[in-house]
């Protein structure tokens, strides 16, 4: 059983170099990683290109009035499928921010549904339980606090799984943050936290958010390691990732990994980064964005061509159309919904509110 | 015969032993069983991994909680005292009442909150609150609250087998007031269910927690002057038994509703709406409200200007009298 007596603490403030695999293609070298298959390699590049269509169309969606106001995930593909990809579907969870909104798709999660999300229709709601995935966060911060319980309360069973959360540098700022690191590393859950660190919460950048030089450093204050990634290197993300997983799972708890890269596009389709930064910067990160990135990796490797990656991206394209095809052909929703989802079995005076809505009871509750 | 926190200490043996997952957390419940000493002799019995002694973290608390729901357990949250549950209420607004639906209806999170509440113990700021009112407010939470031994055992097991989220009150002026009889082993009293405290004809006494017993003096008091009051305990709140409550006060006609809370939107106010709405030809005098006041709980010494007492009862049942 483990104790808090048999927890070794941290030795040390974290490392503050940021880790890196994929070089530049001139003058700094890719790294290598070990016990990833050439297979394993392209079909993380598949999970990066349906994240980055899907953002890609969902924008263009917004525009169109297709669906509602959407957070941009453009240049967060390398954190969302490099994390994700290190996890066993069958028994690990993940919660997402509203960042991540569509990391659901690669496990098996249907784009239609998180369409219908942002499309405001009941259609848009899953099961947390079916796919092991939270539901997208929209208040900032709390779901770190139910990854951390997920996480303990999977090892009170015995259970091997493990929960990756994500959240934003913003979020490091919210108690819910502070309070579910803390539980998880004093219940020694096998939790992996995910800061993508893109240097901004909407107008606020980082330095307006912390004093802290890293915020792989608050890990120290936890007794848990803290490790520091290129956010925009899929493959850094990875290793860091992989390495937290078994920590996790052999039993040694959370692991605070800070994604550090920059947030390219806007924090959302309402946001105008021109009323409040320069985007002399942006343009430049765009330049070594994180997909392109990964594909000069795979081309230096002799792993994809051009026409492949246009291959995977016009299969892509497809599954997303097909996706929205599908939530414009919904019928608009039943009002019962309203009522019928907020408890197991209504009280009298809901069904009473109910009936004062739609008329009287057309099909009672389950 | 047991005292209030004997019989929820019973309760919580009682569940956790038919349920082992059923897990009791919060601040200071295992090594020492608790402030109040509710949690005594859980964490010998059932371990310390199934009575948690917690981090002082009231929104890591009840945010944990959701996750341990969501992997299989049934949490007990305790909160330490009514107002240390306070920042734990964005996680309560925010997810614990709001998941269920969240998720088209289809996750439950059988999560149950207990606290000491209400005032009456001398206690400094913040240790003798009513916050009852803002948990019936928030949509998928349920709310019992218990005024006697045998009540609270039943409720309570009711709390924790329930699919949804339920807040549990305990008078804790009551927790060692008086012993009396508990059933042993298997007692379930389902929520929504009020409680004919004492019957009368005359005018209707409605209250819940630590009020019962002060209705009930009043009522003794009114007795002496002929008056017969009738006393009915709610004992949830969510859902509520409307239908005991209507015919109640159908049956006399007047109608006194008394709670520690603020009187602003206290829970009286949505009482008195629910009897003004369905009710209103069979009252025979308007619905008066015996509260606490529109201000933060008193420093102990000025706590009986504050709190409701029987001879406030009588007064507010003897103007439906005159009316």
């Amino acid at each position: 059983m483990n104790t808090i007596e048999s927890i070794e603490v941290a030795a040390g403030a974290p490392d503050r170099a940021i880790r890196r695999v994929i070089g530049d293609g001139a003058t700094r070298p890719d790294r290598q990683l070990d016990a990833i298959s050439s297979e394993a390699l392209l079909a993380l590049h598949r999970d990066m290109v349906l994240l980055r269509v899907f953002d890609e169309r969902a924008v263009g969606y917004q525009r169109q009035g297709r669906i509602g106001t959407y957070a941009i995930f453009w240049g967060h593909e390398a954190i969302q499928a490099g994390a994700h990809f290190t996890l066993c579907a069958d028994t690990d969870w993940v919660f997402p921010s509203y960042r991540e909104s569509a990391i659901g798709v690669l496990r098996g999660l249907d784009p239609a549904t998180v369409l219908a999300w942002w499309r405001g229709h009941p259609a848009g709601w899953w099961n947390p339980l079916e796919h092991r995935l939270g539901a997208i966060a929209v208040p900032i911060a709390s779901q770190v606090p139910h990854a951390a319980g997920v996480a303990w309360g999977l090892r009170l069973r015995g259970d091997p799984g493990c929960a990756l959360a994500f959240f934003g540098d913003g979020a490091t700022s919210e108690g819910a943050f502070h309070e579910g690191v803390n539980f998880a590393a004093v219940m020694n859950a096998p939790l992996v936290l995910i800061c993508n660190n893109n240097g901004w919460a909407i107008s606020t950048p980082i330095e307006r958010q912390t004093r802290a030089a890293a915020l792989a450093d608050k890990a120290l204050g936890y007794g848990i390691p803290g490790v520091r990634v290129d956010g925009a290197d899929v493959l850094a993300v990875l290793e860091a990732t992989r390495e937290a997983v078994a920590r996790a799972r052999a039993g040694e708890g959370p692991t605070l990994i800070e994604a550090v890269h920059y947030r390219i596009a806007p924090h959302a389709t309402a946001d105008d980064p021109r009323l409040y930064r320069d985007d002399e910067r942006a343009e430049q990160e765009r330049s070594r964005e994180c997909l392109a990135r990964y594909e000069g990796y795979l081309q230096r490797q002799g792993l994809l061509d051009e026409s492949a990656a246009r291959g995977t991206r016009e299969h892509a394209s497809e599954v997303v159309r097909r996706a929205m095809r599908e939530v414009e052909r919904l019928p608009d929703p039943d009002p019962a919904a309203v009522f019928d989802t907020t408890y197991a079995v209504p009280p009298a005076e809901l069904l009473r509110q109910r009936e004062l809505a739609l008329g009287p009871a057309r099909g009672a509750p389950a | 015969m047991r005292t209030l926190v004997e019989a929820i200490n019973d309760a919580l043996h009682h569940e956790m032993e038919r349920d082992d997952s059923v897990l009791v957390m919060g601040e200071d419940v295992g090594r020492s069983g608790g402030v109040f000493r509710v949690t005594a002799g859980l964490q010998e019995r059932f371990g310390a991994e199934r009575c948690v002694d917690t981090p002082l973290a009231e929104a890591g608390m009840l945010g944990t909680a959701v996750g341990l729901c969501m992997v299989g357990w049934r949490p007990v949250v305790e909160m330490q005292y009514d107002a240390f549950s306070y920042p734990a209420l964005d996680q309560l607004i925010t997810h614990v009442g709001r998941y269920r639906w969240r998720s088209g209806g289809k996750m439950a999170l059988p999560v149950t909150i207990r606290m000491p509440y209400g005032g009456g113990v001398r206690a400094p700021e913040l240790h003798e609150e009513s916050p009852e009112t803002y948990y019936v407010h928030t949509p998928g939470i349920k709310v019992a609250i218990p005024s006697n031994p045998a009540d609270a055992k039943g409720l309570l097991a009711a709390a924790i087998r329930d699919p949804d989220p339920v807040v549990f009150l305990e008078p804790k002026v009551l927790y060692r007031s008086d012993r009396e009889a508990v059933p042993e082993g298997e007692h379930h009293i389902p929520l929504g269910r009020a409680r004919v405290a004492r019957d009368g004809t005359d005018a209707t006494l409605i209250a819940y927690g630590a009020m019962v017993r002060v209705a009930c003096e009043a009522a003794a008091l009114l007795d002496a002057e002929g008056v017969s009051a009738m006393v009915l305990d709610l004992r949830t709140l969510r859902p509520l038994d409307e239908d005991a409550l209507l015919e109640s006060a159908r049956s006399t006609g007047r109608v006194v509703i008394i709670h520690e809370a603020p009187r602003t939107a206290g829970f009286g106010a949505e009482i008195a709406a629910i009897i003004a709405e369905r009710a209103l030809l069979d009252l025979h005098a308007p619905i008066e409200r015996v509260t606490g006041y529109d201000v933060p709980f008193p420093h102990w010494r000025l706590e009986d200007v504050y709190l409701p007492s029987a001879e406030r009862i009588a007064n507010a049942v003897r103007r439906t009298l005159e009316y």
